[in-house]
């Protein structure tokens, strides 16, 4: 599979804050790469530098084996997290205005059929929902026909059953052997859509591979979840980690086993959960760790 | 470059679209000067009110014979005109001082046949005449085959009398092309700026050129054709004093938007602050309310302030489309205004666009 998109070393300083730290990755052809981490964690800046917005402070960035210049946006298409749209136009003339940026733009009813708005073309963009208003962003993404596509946290503020429809219009875009390069905090969402993962805190990578290769390298068994009060005055560490205020997260190779020692120490099994681990679970696990890691010192 | 006009056409047809679908501002736009110019006309043609205040010096009745240069008969004339309020002065001092503040138009003592002018008073301009021209009539009328002379200083009398009105109109429409010129280009930069738009049209191949381009001329458009219609719509209202061309009008009001315009774009170049936009458009736009002729000649004024008033776009701009209107100057008579606006238009246009950035200070 050939890499389209190759970062090597990307870094960014502000003054005395380092967004970025050292970042490489590289992202294969008709992927979606997603790239996670809380908020803070340096996501939309290295984006960002790769969409060539921001400046990178050192390393390089190379699309199709050349390196990121404005030419190179004719071949990405681009949705913010936070963008507005010039006012009073409607979905069909904010579409031509992109369109006509482009030397060779997609054509445009094509456009509106797969983001679902042929019924809204006339509406102006104001008056649309949060659905429809990221369906009309992602259209002004695909309006140049890219090769890449980079998302950035697109289903934030949406409600779950438009979460979902995005997500489904997502995978019939990969489906067209376009690469996608997503950013989120959703752990579900990139679950969901993306082949490779990075997991980024503190400006830095702290893991990275596809989902189930992460997950089958931190987890093995199940997670047996239990609440708090359950562990009969016992430090919680002693058992597992905390998850949220008021249960502990308990890693169970083998469940029988862990079941009965929870039991001889003397741990009720009230309220007890047994699942599988998630992306949602090595999130915690691993910024967890990062953050205890950045107290001590 | 057929790409550079697609994009530029794309982005003009788009702001143009934003401007006139904007109801209220549009209304605004044209409501806003004419209501002005409406109120001037009804201020200044009221028939219960006088249209100049002319001070008298030791009025006639005291006059003597063996002093007195005028003849009685040109005190009577000047004083019979309607619609001029005379106020009697004995003390010269108070009446200097009144008239140094614009409070009368002129000061006359036909004891001594002398009359005190503020030169920056456009009144005082039309009351001058109205002194000489009465002085004038009476001689005419004296039976005496060698009618006396009057030592006043001669000066040339228009035909028509130019209401302030008139004098008023350039300076008004300019003013109103000044605020949207700078407001509108301003503000709405930065706004795009704020609210991310200049970001996402830079994730696009569209460069600060074709953009800039695009903004300029779609507010050039629009001060134009808002301009006219108020001109258009005021002047079949008010039937303006128009001695010069429209066509050269119409290229120094182009000229003046232009360099407002490319002024407006300096000043947002790269804040992302409408707050700190909106006090730097103060700082242009009040100098140039007060110091650019707009209400009143600057005629006579100190030195200090006509070098100020001569560095303001608004000027120009006034100065050029009154001469115009009001004294049928040519582009020609008004060379000086003309480079001046294409000299500043040069500066701002490249300053602005040499600072100009898409996500402005802090990126």
């Amino acid at each position: 599979m050939t890499a389209v998109v190759e970062v090597s070393n990307l870094s960014k300083r502000y003054d005395d804050v380092v967004a970025v730290k050292d970042v490489s990755f590289s992202v294969q052809e008709g992927r979606c790469f997603g790239l996670l981490g809380p908020n803070g964690a340096g996501k939309t800046t290295t984006i960002e530098m790769m969409e060539g917005l921001i400046t990178p402070s050192g390393g390089e960035i190379s699309f199709f084996g050349k390196s990121l210049n404005k030419e190179s946006l004719k071949e990405i298409g681009i949705q913010f997290q936070h963008t507005a749209l010039q006012d009073f136009l409607t979905v069909g003339e904010t579409l031509d205005l992109f369109g006509a940026f482009y030397p060779n733009p997609a054509n445009k009813q094509r456009v509106m059929e797969m983001c679902d708005l042929v019924e809204i073309k006339d509406r102006r963009h104001q008056k649309l929902s949060g659905g429809q208003k990221q369906r009309l962003l992602l259209a002004l993404a695909l309006i140049n026909d890219p090769k890449i596509l980079f998302l950035d946290e697109p289903t934030t503020g949406l409600d779950p059953h438009a979460r979902r429809n995005f997500w489904d219009l997502i995978t019939k875009i990969k489906q067209q052997n376009k690469t996608i390069i997503l950013t989120t905090h959703y752990m579900d969402e990139a679950e969901y859509l993306c082949d490779d993962i990075v997991i980024m805190d503190q400006g830095s990578i702290i893991a990275q591979n596809t989902p189930s290769k992460l997950l089958s390298e931190h987890f093995s068994g199940a997670i047996i979840r239990l609440p708090v009060e359950n562990l009969n005055g016992l430090s919680i560490e002693e058992f597992g980690r905390a998850f949220g205020h008021h249960h502990v997260d308990i890693d169970a190779v083998d469940v029988e086993t862990s079941i009965s020692n929870l039991l001889k120490k003397g741990v009720k099994l009230d309220g007890l959960q047994v699942k599988s681990a998630n992306l949602d679970d090595l999130f915690i696990k691993l910024t967890g760790h990062q953050l205890k890691s950045a107290e001590r010192n | 470059m057929k790409i550079f006009f697609t994009r530029f056409y794309a982005i003009l047809k788009a702001r143009n679209l934003e401007f006139f679908r904007d109801r209220s501002s549009l209304a605004w736009s044209v409501i806003f000067p004419f209501l002005l110019l409406v109120g001037f006309a009804v201020i200044f043609t009221d028939d219960g009110k006088d249209l100049f205040k002319v001070g008298i010096l030791n009025a006639p009745a005291t006059a003597t014979a063996t002093t007195a240069v005028a003849t009685p008969k040109d005190s009577e004339a000047f004083l019979a005109i309607q619609h001029i309020e005379f106020v009697n002065y004995q003390n010269k001092e108070t009446a200097l001082a009144k008239l140094r503040q614009h409070r009368l138009d002129l000061l006359v003592d036909f004891s001594t046949s002398q009359y005190w002018l503020n030169e920056t008073s456009p009144n005082g301009y039309f009351a001058e005449k109205l002194l000489l021209g009465a002085a004038a009539q009476s001689q005419d009328l004296q039976p005496s085959p060698q009618p006396q002379l009057v030592k006043w200083t001669k000066k040339s009398v228009e035909g028509r009398q130019i209401r302030y009105l008139d004098w008023v109109l350039p300076g008004i429409l300019g003013m109103n092309m000044m605020f949207s010129c700078l407001f509108g280009v301003g503000y709405v930069i930065v706004r795009y700026r704020k609210n991310m738009v200049l970001k996402r049209l830079n994730a696009t191949p569209v460069t600060a050129l074709e953009f800039l381009t695009a903004q300029v001329v779609s507010r050039l458009m629009i001060v134009m054709f808002l301009s006219s219609l108020v001109f258009i719509g005021c002047d079949l209202m008010f039937n303006f004093y128009m001695l010069g061309s429209y066509l050269d009008l119409i290229i120094i009001a182009i000229l003046g938007a232009f360099a407002l315009i490319s002024l407006g774009l300096m000043i947002a170049s790269r804040s992302r602050s409408e707050e700190l936009t909106g006090g730097l458009l103060n700082l242009a736009t009040w100098p140039m309310m007060i110091l650019s002729g707009v209400w009143f000649s600057l005629e006579g004024s100190p030195e200090f302030i006509q070098n100020v008033s001569s560095l303001l776009p608004l000027t120009h701009l006034v100065e050029g489309a009154r001469a115009i209107m009001t004294e049928g100057a040519t582009l020609m008579d008004i060379k000086d205004h003309v480079l001046t606006l294409v000299i500043m238009t040069a500066i701002f246009l490249g300053i602005g666009t040499v600072m100009f950035r898409w996500e402005g200070d802090g990126r």
